[in-house]
């Protein structure tokens, strides 16, 4: 067996972008969601390495955070491609055909709900509504750029605009 | 002149900002002079983006559907010459849109601009507080809004000023007001609306009620998939807080009181009450026993009172108007106005505002114009996934909380997604199951697992492997789930199976024992085929993902069912109308 050393050090180094929110919000009751979704924009995904890290400066067990980490929807523990598919699964968009749209995305990437393409450019994620009800069947696509919504989607139309995505990658 | 344009989630996602920056080039490049600004939805989203032009006299002119291409023509004629670009003007039936409604919560949205504390102010805003600050007692608020009979405007009706007077009776050195923005019902967004378009309403409103129940400290709870929402509410909190309108000794009276956001992170649950408090103390948001009620025992343990945004966006109306005025609208003992958000197979998507005791059908056919295409309208589910849906032949039925209880629907929180003759009523009501299997907390054994097992009847169903009893079956989980689940998810989760049963049973028969689905919806028992009519231009086996589509040039091509996926690409392809669907 190696020799295992602390890397506690290391971990406040690794994740230095955090120290801010840590220093505002460690000591504060009841700000676990609010620390775990900073850290998530922050690193894109919380990994294990992270949980452990907020674990320590904030004195919650990671068994706890794990256990608040999965409950909500907006947590994710896998990193993300560099565009992330929020496709619309709510009432108006299913009414309006979203499962043909997911059909047509997982068909035209390869990948399911949940997954990131090979050259890690996409992730889908269905999600439950993102109240553009009239626009139905919507998606948004979040990046680095900011976030865009695209609306009144149709089969080829979603391809069309992924293919334009993929190119100015 | 002043050039403003709907910047609401719907107006951005239909391309609004890049018309702004359209007309912000061309004022520049052309050296006109117009200031360019922005406000929230109006409602109209079907028509996004809305620009509206005011003249120097307060005379407005609504375009819409301005994409970046037609704004050089505003700008030239309008701007510069004053002459209307008619062709883009705002139609007298599209306009009617509007005109059919009456604004209470809606009164500010697409008109004011929601990053602008001033323009509030000029709308009369925040005077309701001060009247309430310099002469009015709590009892006086709670009383005012009692005579106004609001109630709650989230999904379960309760009388507002029942709970206020319960968070005020329970003494405690810190209370709470809390508005619920986690507008999780998948269909509605009027919450979204009012916060993206009027935050300052929302404050106001929780300032009165604050002060109403004594409480220090407001909080809202809005869903992190709202992020534009989240930035103008914190942007309002902060002007409303430099203007001396929240903090401490709020207009001399010596009344404490902030307003903080805390972003939920995507859970349908907690819209339940005490699951709200678990995630707001950052906890997993599962809903716990009542009593203690949270206005004995919330948040922090402290006395809590907890209201929809639209509940507390109805409160500084009724100060200033009076609650004589709001009782005045309404039928019966639903007073009011209330937000209906227009989704699903309907011609003019968006928000309408009404009186309570409006018929269903002046609200889908009257506002909303009716159904996309013409189709032939089914029904409508009201109340999202813990709602129900209500068939065309009751379209008669007023909005009002009791009539539509009646129905086996809710009014919810006002969600209505209109279903047409192509929406499969049993898929509906997999896709809702699909929902609440999805969301349930995992607490109650019989939310748990009795969401998952009517979930996979449907499942079976849908797939054309429907059994006989497995309606029954349906109809008996669903009576244990109401009775065995100890929050409103589990309690409604069966709803939407439930009116589904009531209104569609023979749906549900025809998928079990004709194996047929007259939606022609699930892929399973359709079958799609080419009839003589093809003149064999090869299109539909070009558009054919799998290549299940073969023919020679000018013959009639045949489709190889064991291949085909049943995407309806070839039917939607074709030109001559040869492919069919069965």
């Amino acid at each position: 067996m190696s020799e295992q050393k602390c890397d506690c050090g290391n971990r406040s180094q690794q994740f230095k972008e955090l120290a801010p929110v840590l220093k505002e919000y460690a000591k504060v009751p009841g700000s676990l969601i609010t620390i775990l979704q900073n850290a998530q924009e922050i690193y894109g995904y919380l990994s294990p390495d992270l949980i452990n890290y907020i674990s320590e400066e904030t004195g919650i067990r990671p068994a706890k955070i794990y256990g608040v980490a999965t409950f909500y929807a907006q947590f994710r523990m896998e990193p993300v491609g560099k565009y992330l598919i929020m496709l619309c699964k709510g009432t108006a968009c299913h009414v309006n055909g979203s499962d043909m749209i997911e059909e047509s995305v997982c068909e035209h990437l390869g990948i399911q709900d949940g997954e990131t393409t090979e050259d890690g450019i996409f992730t889908l994620n269905n999600v439950a509504c993102l109240g553009c009800c009239s626009l139905a069947p919507v998606m948004m696509v979040q990046s680095a750029d900011g976030d865009e919504t695209y609306g009144n989607l149709t089969k080829d139309s979603v391809k069309d605009i992924l293919d334009e995505i993929r190119k100015n990658a | 002149m002043k050039v403003i344009i709907g910047q609401g989630s719907c107006g951005i996602a239909s391309g609004a900002k890049k018309t702004e920056a359209e007309f912000k080039k061309q004022i520049k490049d052309k050296k006109v002079k117009a200031e360019v600004g922005i406000t929230g939805c109006v409602g109209m989203c079907y028509l996004e983006p809305i620009v509206d032009v005011y003249e120097d006299n307060g005379e407005c002119t609504r375009y819409v559907r301005v994409q970046p291409e037609n704004v050089e023509a505003i700008v030239d004629s309008h701007l510069k010459d004053g002459k209307v670009v008619e062709e883009l003007v705002v139609k007298d039936e599209d306009a009617a849109f509007l005109e059919q409604q009456q604004r209470v919560v809606l009164r500010n949205a697409g008109i004011i601009d929601p990053e602008n504390i001033e323009e509030y102010i000029a709308t009369g805003g925040y005077e309701a507080i001060a009247k309430v600050l310099k002469e009015m007692t709590p009892e006086d608020v709670i009383e005012e809004i009692k005579v106004s009979g609001l109630r709650g405007r989230g999904g379960a009706g309760f009388p507002t000023w029942f709970k206020w007077n319960a968070a005020l009776q329970n003494k405690a050195d810190i209370k709470y007001a809390v508005c619920n923005a986690d507008e999780g019902d998948p269909g509605a967004f009027m919450d979204r609306s009012v916060l993206e378009g009027d935050p300052h309403s929302l404050i106001e409103g929780m300032i009165i009620g604050g002060y109403a129940m004594e409480a220090q400290q407001g909080v809202v709870y809005c869903r992190a998939e709202y992020p534009l929402a989240i930035k103008r509410l914190d942007k309002a909190i902060k002007d409303a807080r430099a203007k001396g309108f929240l903090g401490k000794n709020i207009f001399g009276s010596g009344f404490n009181y902030d307003i903080m956001i805390k972003a939920g992170a995507g859970a349908f649950v907690c819209g339940e009450e005490t699951a709200l408090i678990a995630s707001l103390e950052g906890e997993r948001g599962m809903p716990r026993l009542k009593p203690p009620f949270p206005a004995a025992k919330g948040f922090w343990q402290k006395p809590t009172n907890i209201n929809n945004v639209e509940t507390w966006a109805n409160v500084p109306w009724i100060i200033t108007n009076g609650g004589e005025a709001f009782a005045a609208m309404g039928k019966g003992p639903s007073k009011g106005t209330k937000v209906f958000a227009l989704a699903g197979k309907i011609k003019k998507g968006g928000l309408a505002e009404v009186p309570m005791g409006m018929p269903i059908k002046d609200v889908i056919f009257g506002i909303g114009g009716g159904i996309k295409n013409d189709k032939k309208v089914k029904g409508v589910q009201m109340g999202g996934p813990s709602g129900g849906c209500v068939p065309a032949e009751l379209f008669d039925t007023p909005v009002t909380y009791e009539d539509i209880t009646k129905t086996g629907a809710i009014v919810g929180s006002g969600g209505m997604i209109v279903m047409d003759e192509d929406t499969c009523m049993v898929d509906m009501s997999r896709f809702f199951l699909d929902f609440t299997k999805k969301e349930s907390c995992g607490k109650c054994n019989y939310c748990r697992i009795g969401t998952k097992r009517m979930l996979e009847i449907l499942e079976r169903i849908t797939k054309g492997e429907g059994k006989d009893g497995d309606i029954e079956l349906l109809e008996e989980l669903a009576g244990k789930i109401k009775d065995g689940a100890m929050c409103g998810l589990g309690q409604t989760a069966p709803n939407p199976v439930l009116t589904t049963l009531k209104y569609f049973r023979n749906e549900y028969e025809d998928h079990i024992y004709n194996h047929k689905c007259t939606a022609k919806s699930c892929k399973a028992l359709i079958k799609y085929e080419i009839t003589d009519k093809c003149k064999g231009c090869t299109l539909c086996s070009k558009k054919c993902p799998v290549g299940a589509i073969t023919g020679e040039v000018k013959g009639q091509h045949v489709i190889d069912q064991t291949k085909c996926v049943k995407c309806g690409r070839c039917m939607e392809n074709c030109n001559f109308g040869a492919i069919t669907v069965e």
